[in-house]
């Protein structure tokens, strides 16, 4: 198969719609950008002289700061807009912002928003490059690129490699792009969670569905913990912190019925004693800090490979 | 006298079960006379040869705006929008700013429709004051100024004891209920069909079940307490339970709108807002089965269920943008592109569900080519084929999903009490 050399695209707003061979350029760009980010002075002047946005509608610890990071190893300019202080609070639309944003000269918007299919609504609407840093519970596509990075680097092809998400898959946009792309890549993708946390058809997108941990845990080689969201059980999706943390919760007691390679993920922020405990979430299985590490080598690859260059 | 003449036109009216080759002479706004042959000294003449001469279409569900929303329509350009479509009669929704939910209001929509409208205006107004689905409006009032029927449509009444009232106290009035069936609990924060869809798009989903849990329950106090009609049937089980109903002698009618048998939900696939609808567009069996209860005449009448909306409210995130679309003007169309044209429908029993079906059920002297009868007609092209373009829509509003379709059948003149309104396709200044 010919390797594909850049990507013939402006925005990068989902796993759904990337193909298998830019998949494989980005992991392959990432492993170039990690060693890059490894060196005692992690700079190099790709990206000299491009501008670069962050139009967060959504709070955010790691995913924005790990844009920054990768923007600044590339030597772009990035600047953060906090919605709290800007126009969008005077009742500004998405497509007024990012057009603003355009002709000020921005050549890339690095865009988190609560709703679903909000980055393609600004991509359709400007000329900058819009890269969804997460939309609602559609994709969250550099977390997909980011945890598939971090399971071939541990484990090599992951065609065949059976992998667990489990936990409110309905809300989820980190399922999403990783059921995108990890299906793409011949993974077995199992989802588990409770009947009520499951949306409708998700079979549809190539993942077997299971409410029983226990059973699903024996034969997996990765293990994707999402977070819980307290507002979840007010809306009535399961009874109690408790009994989802009895029913699908990662403990020691569970984890023994693991595989002995077994690696362990989990998005972050991580909610310590519900969906997982302390001692499994620093356990030796766990390679949650790396995804966080890795996230940098793949938004670096992604800014390089849409704003930059070629390889 | 005014005399207008329509010669050689394929009359088409199911109220009398014509479908032959007709002239019709209108007199001082009335029809004189329908027959093979009229000769009429001094009458303007149309020549109608190849063409359709339908009586004038009747729109159960549309939304002026008016009161409240000009940006959106008003009814100057609702009823423009309307006789391009080949509808000289419509029913306006009572969601307006403020409310049609007492007499003045209606009194205002009935007079604004006798100045500023081209074709007959009845109001439909709200069954419950402020739409709150709480006290009842004034019915009986609202009926003595020209309302035709009661709804809320736009908000379900959740709850059944009012519903009930409702029903029970609409039938010394001899008029139906117009129930918009959807369980909020159940849609709540959805914007699109909840499917395999939805999931993959990441759009929160309306279960049909909003929909067919209220078609139920509605139907269950209809056949106690009184007559009711149900707006936009969109899912195959609804159509289920309201054709049960029917065989058991229940009082329900029901009607469909043309994007519930011409669209499904892979309309939203690219967010497209404009087919951001409620209820919510829903799978090819749901499609099917709808085809399927027009076909068997569960589904008596064919609505638009026109919503205008600016651009505004619909360039926005999905979630965020209004539901609803414009229909008046691809309504006929649509349903000879998709209905007659695919012998899903005669020509005859379509036009039925457009004309002498919702005049029935609003108790209209309306929608049939009777002597003597208010002279509303339209003039259909049934082969000509064009383009939707919502950039020449008469309506103010634009959010159509079929924007670019090719559709068959184009209304060239529409008709009201003999006054042309349409002629050649466009709208008479």
């Amino acid at each position: 198969m010919n390797k594909v050399k850049s990507l013939n695209r402006k925005d990068l707003l989902g796993l759904k719609d990337l193909s298998v061979e830019e998949i494989k350029l980005i992991l392959r760009t990432a492993h170039s950008m990690k060693e890059v980010a490894a060196r005692p002075i992690p700079k190099v002047p790709t990206l000299l002289g491009k501008h670069i946005i962050t139009l967060f509608f959504e709070a955010s610890t790691r995913t924005r700061t790990s844009f920054n990071m990768a923007a600044k190893i590339l030597s772009a300019n990035i600047t953060n807009i906090a919605i709290s202080s800007s126009s969008v609070t005077k009742g500004e639309s998405l497509i007024d912002t990012v057009k603003n944003l355009e002709v000020m000269g921005v050549d890339a918007i690095i865009i988190r928003h609560p709703m679903g299919g909000a980055p393609l609504l600004a991509a359709r609407n400007c000329k900058a490059s819009i890269i969804s840093a997460g939309d609602g519970f559609n994709e969250h596509p550099t977390q997909g690129l980011l945890d598939i990075f971090t399971m071939q680097e541990k484990r090599g092809k992951l065609k065949d490699k059976k992998i667990l998400i489990v936990g409110d898959i309905s809300h989820s946009r980190v399922a999403r792009s990783n059921i995108w792309g990890l299906t793409k890549l011949g993974a077995k993708v199992t989802v588990v969670g409770p009947p009520t946390m499951i949306p409708r058809g998700i079979e549809e997108m190539g993942v077997n569905v299971s409410y029983n941990l226990d059973d699903e845990i024996k034969e997996a080689d990765f293990i994707n913990m999402l977070r819980i969201q307290n507002e979840r059980q007010e809306k009535g999706l399961f009874p109690s912190i408790e009994e989802y943390h009895k029913l699908y919760g990662l403990n020691k007691e569970r984890m023994k019925y693991a595989k002995k390679d077994v690696l362990v993920m989990h998005p972050g922020p991580i909610n310590r004693g519900v969906e997982i405990t302390s001692e499994v979430a620093d356990g030796p299985y766990n390679v949650i800090l790396e995804q966080v590490t890795n996230g940098v080598a793949v938004r670096s690859a992604l800014l390089f490979l849409l704003l930059g260059g070629k390889t | 006298m005014a005399k207008l003449l329509i010669k050689n036109g394929r009359v088409v009216d199911p109220a009398s079960n014509l479908d032959g080759q007709r002239d019709v002479l209108i007199v001082d706004g009335k029809i004189k006379t329908i027959k093979s042959q009229v000769m009429s000294r001094g009458a303007r003449v149309i020549e109608a040869k190849g063409m359709l001469v339908l009586p004038g279409l009747i729109d159960m569900h549309a939304h002026l705006r008016d009161p409240g929303r000009p940006d959106k329509e008003t009814i100057a350009s609702g009823t423009r929008a309307a006789a391009m479509g080949g509808f000289t009669t419509i029913c306006c929704m009572a969601n307006t700013e403020p409310p049609i939910d007492n007499a003045a209001v209606v009194k205002y929509v009935k007079n604004k429709a006798e100045i500023e409208g081209v074709v007959n205006v009845l109001p439909i107004a709200a069954v419950t004051k402020g739409l709150k689905g709480e006290a009842l409006a004034e019915m009986g009032m609202m009926l003595k100024e020209g309302a035709v029927a009661f709804s809320d449509d736009g908000q379900p009444i959740m709850r059944a004891d009012v519903m009930r009232r409702a029903l029970e106290y609409a039938r010394q009035f001899k008029v139906p209920i117009i129930s918009h069936c959807e369980d909020k609990a159940l849609s709540h924060g959805g914007s699109m069909n909840e499917s395999a869809l939805s999931t993959a798009l990441g759009l929160p989903g309306i279960p049909a079940l909003a929909e067919e849990n209220m078609v139920a329950r509605d139907i269950a106090l209809a056949r106690e307490f009184g007559r009711l009609h149900i707006a936009h049937v969109s899912s195959a089980k609804s159509v289920d339970l309201i054709r049960q109903a029917k065989k058991k002698k229940i009082d329900v009618t029901c009607e469909t709108c043309p994007h519930y048998f011409s669209l499904t939900e892979e309309a939203v696939k690219d967010y497209d807002t404009n087919a951001k609808v409620n209820p919510p567009l829903k799978s090819r069996t749901d499609v099917k089965a709808i085809i399927k209860g027009l076909k068997d005449g569960t589904i008596d009448v064919i609505a638009t269920d026109h919503a205008p909306h600016n651009i505004e409210e619909k360039e926005l995130e999905f979630n965020s943008a209004a539901f609803g679309l414009v229909g008046l003007e691809t309504a006929l169309a649509l349903v000879i592109t998709y209905l007659v044209d695919t012998k899903e429908l005669t020509l005859k029993k379509a036009i039925e569900k457009l004309t002498t079906s919702p005049a029935k059920i609003l108790g209209l002297n309306k929608g049939a080519l009777k002597i003597g009868a208010d002279a509303d007609l339209v003039i259909v092209d049934p082969k000509a084929g064009w383009t939707v373009d919502p950039s020449q829509f008469a309506s103010k509003s634009k959010n159509s999903p079929f924007n670019g379709w090719k559709l068959k059948g184009k209304v060239l003149c529409t008709i009201v009490s003999g006054k042309v309104v349409v002629r050649d396709g466009k709208v008479c200044s």
